[in-house]
């Protein structure tokens, strides 16, 4: 059976694949990379919480034009997962202005990126339309 | 009795647009010494270099070796896209703080043919999946977590100002591009000076929506240099010196307090408006005052929202104010009457001093075809991703 490995370490995966966030337990200003200190209150001290894995697209882009190797076209997007934003791709969606928009309803949906030379999966995140 | 205003004694940009012929030093050393004539002054009086050049790999030194070496200080500076207004700022300060008379800044770039400049490559996946960085990605999150280039995080700048407060089409960006492409048949020193109708904005080929090609900045040469002065220096040089400096009224950078997620989709709102109000006090001037405005529009959707950020129009109020023709040439405030950067060019380091200039030749009436008349009072703006937001109000001589 193939090992699989999360894309990103604020990745969970299993039967609920969600978010997590490094919160400040100080001013609960929430961040995903490894922090040295709140950019916010300047504390240290931070808590792992679940982001909500429904949201809604508050900005995006068809990018049409990127690196070599990339995919085009893609939808990129910014979501706010109940208060809490998120950089994803949108995905199981047709990337054209027809079929996305700003106030769409969005949910986590989990996707393979390809495995290695171990037969290790790495599985990423999206978001795709609410139906 | 003299003040502690600082003026622009002499300013100077290139031709932006292709320069195979010339090297970085070249075109910087073209902006300088035409900027040190029109002040009337040599490098003998400078008394410090600010030097920006982000992609140039040289150093204000390397333009030194060619033009002068008076030991002087050399602060070189690196700032995104607000690298020149960088330079102008460090000059304002040395001067103010009585270090300097006479201050040099100096932005240059070779950007023709450049291509995406950020995401614009992406390494190869490497053969076992192992988290790195500070997000643990087992691989470049270029295009599988969002998009990371310019036109993509622009893109949706303006799209989130849309969700926001509505009106936001394709359409109405489009058109303030068209806007600034016909602005710019009318500067000679533009990389690009050709009208397009609004139909061949768009169908041109798309970068990222809504972003066509002719809505993104372009890559181009240039160099742009200016020479900074005391007040008391200046009222010891010539009354035609005196005649054509321009007063620098404020100069301002700012970068972005931390507001929630800032770090997901960068925030160019908050540091923009926060410059402006800092630039608006200092100066004594409000937006109602002004003749005309250089704003970055590095994309089509970045104008819009700068629109709102410099308080030109009511909060919330962009879509309206822009369909009120009030940013064309003809109107209340004219925005990008240079071309801006979409058809001006964006050589990065030298547009936050080349968008002073602009201003600073019409405030001089030197403007010609493109002169807005009796213009008195003009702002320039820049933003630089990361970010770094550089506001710059200046007046006409009083003399």
């Amino acid at each position: 059976m193939p090992q699989s490995i999360p894309f990103v370490d604020y990745l969970v995966l299993g039967d609920t694949p969600h978010l997590v966030a490094n919160e400040c337990t100080a001013c609960g200003a929430r961040f995903f990379d490894r922090r040295n200190a709140c950019a916010a209150c300047f504390a240290t001290e931070f808590r792992k919480v679940d982001v909500a894995t429904e949201g809604e697209v508050r900005a995006f882009t068809i990018v049409s034009m990127a690196a070599p190797g990339i995919p085009v076209p893609f939808v990129s997007a910014t979501v706010d997962c109940a208060g809490t934003s998120v950089r994803a791709n949108l995905i199981n969606v047709d990337p054209t202005p027809e079929a996305v928009h700003v106030g769409m309803k969005v949910r986590l949906a989990v996707a393979p990126v390809g495995t290695d030379e171990a037969g290790t999966e790495a599985i990423n995140f999206g978001f795709e339309p609410q139906r | 009795m003299a003040s502690d205003d600082v003026w622009i004694l002499g300013i100077n940009m290139t031709k932006f647009g292709k320069h195979p012929d010339k090297d970085v030093i070249d075109l910087a050393a073209e902006a300088t010494m035409a900027a040190l004539a029109d002040a009337g002054v040599t490098m003998r009086e400078m008394g410090l270099l600010a030097f920006g050049s982000l992609m140039g790999r040289v150093a204000g030194q390397n333009l030194q070796k060619q033009i002068g070496q008076t030991g002087i200080p050399v602060y070189n500076v690196s700032n995104a896209c607000a690298t020149g207004a960088t330079a102008l700022r460090v000059c304002h300060m040395a001067i103010r703080a009585g270090d300097a008379d006479f201050g040099l800044a100096v932005g240059v770039e070779k950007l023709s043919g450049a291509g995406l400049l950020a995401g614009g490559s992406r390494g190869a996946d490497s053969k076992t999946w192992t988290p790195s960085g500070r997000l643990g990605a087992v691989a470049s999150i270029d295009g599988r977590i969002g998009t990371e280039t310019m036109p993509g995080v622009f893109a949706q700048i303006g799209l989130e100002y849309g969700h926001k407060y509505g009106g936001t089409t394709f359409e109405l960006f489009a058109k303030i591009s068209e806007k600034n492409h016909a602005h710019s048949t009318l500067n000679p020193l533009a990389a690009y000076s050709k009208r397009f109708t609004l139909e061949q904005i768009m169908n041109d080929i798309m970068i990222a929506y809504p972003n066509t090609r002719p809505m993104c900045s372009a890559n181009c040469d240039g160099a742009a240099a200016a020479v900074l002065v005391s007040d008391a220096k200046l009222k010891t040089l010539s009354l035609e010196q005196q005649r054509r400096a321009v007063k620098i009224s404020a100069s301002v950078l700012t970068t972005d307090p931390w507001e929630d997620a800032c770090q997901v989709l960068p925030n160019v709102n908050t540091l923009t408006r926060q410059a402006a109000t800092q630039a608006y006090e200092k100066a004594g001037v409000g937006p109602a005052d002004l003749d005309l405005v250089e704003l970055h529009d590095c994309f089509a959707t970045a104008e819009l929202v700068h629109y709102d950020n410099l308080m030109l129009c009511e909060e919330g109020g962009a879509v309206d104010f822009f369909n009120s023709g009030a940013t064309w040439r003809d109107g209340k405030t004219p925005v990008n009457v240079s071309g801006g950067l979409e058809s001006k060019g964006h050589p990065i380091a030298a547009t936050g001093i080349a968008n002073v200039w602009e201003v600073a030749h019409h405030l001089r009436g030197e403007a010609g075809d493109r002169q807005i008349e009796g213009a008195k009072v003009g702002l320039a703006h820049v933003i630089g991703l990361g970010n770094a937001c550089g506001v710059h109000i200046l007046e006409k001589a009083a003399a």
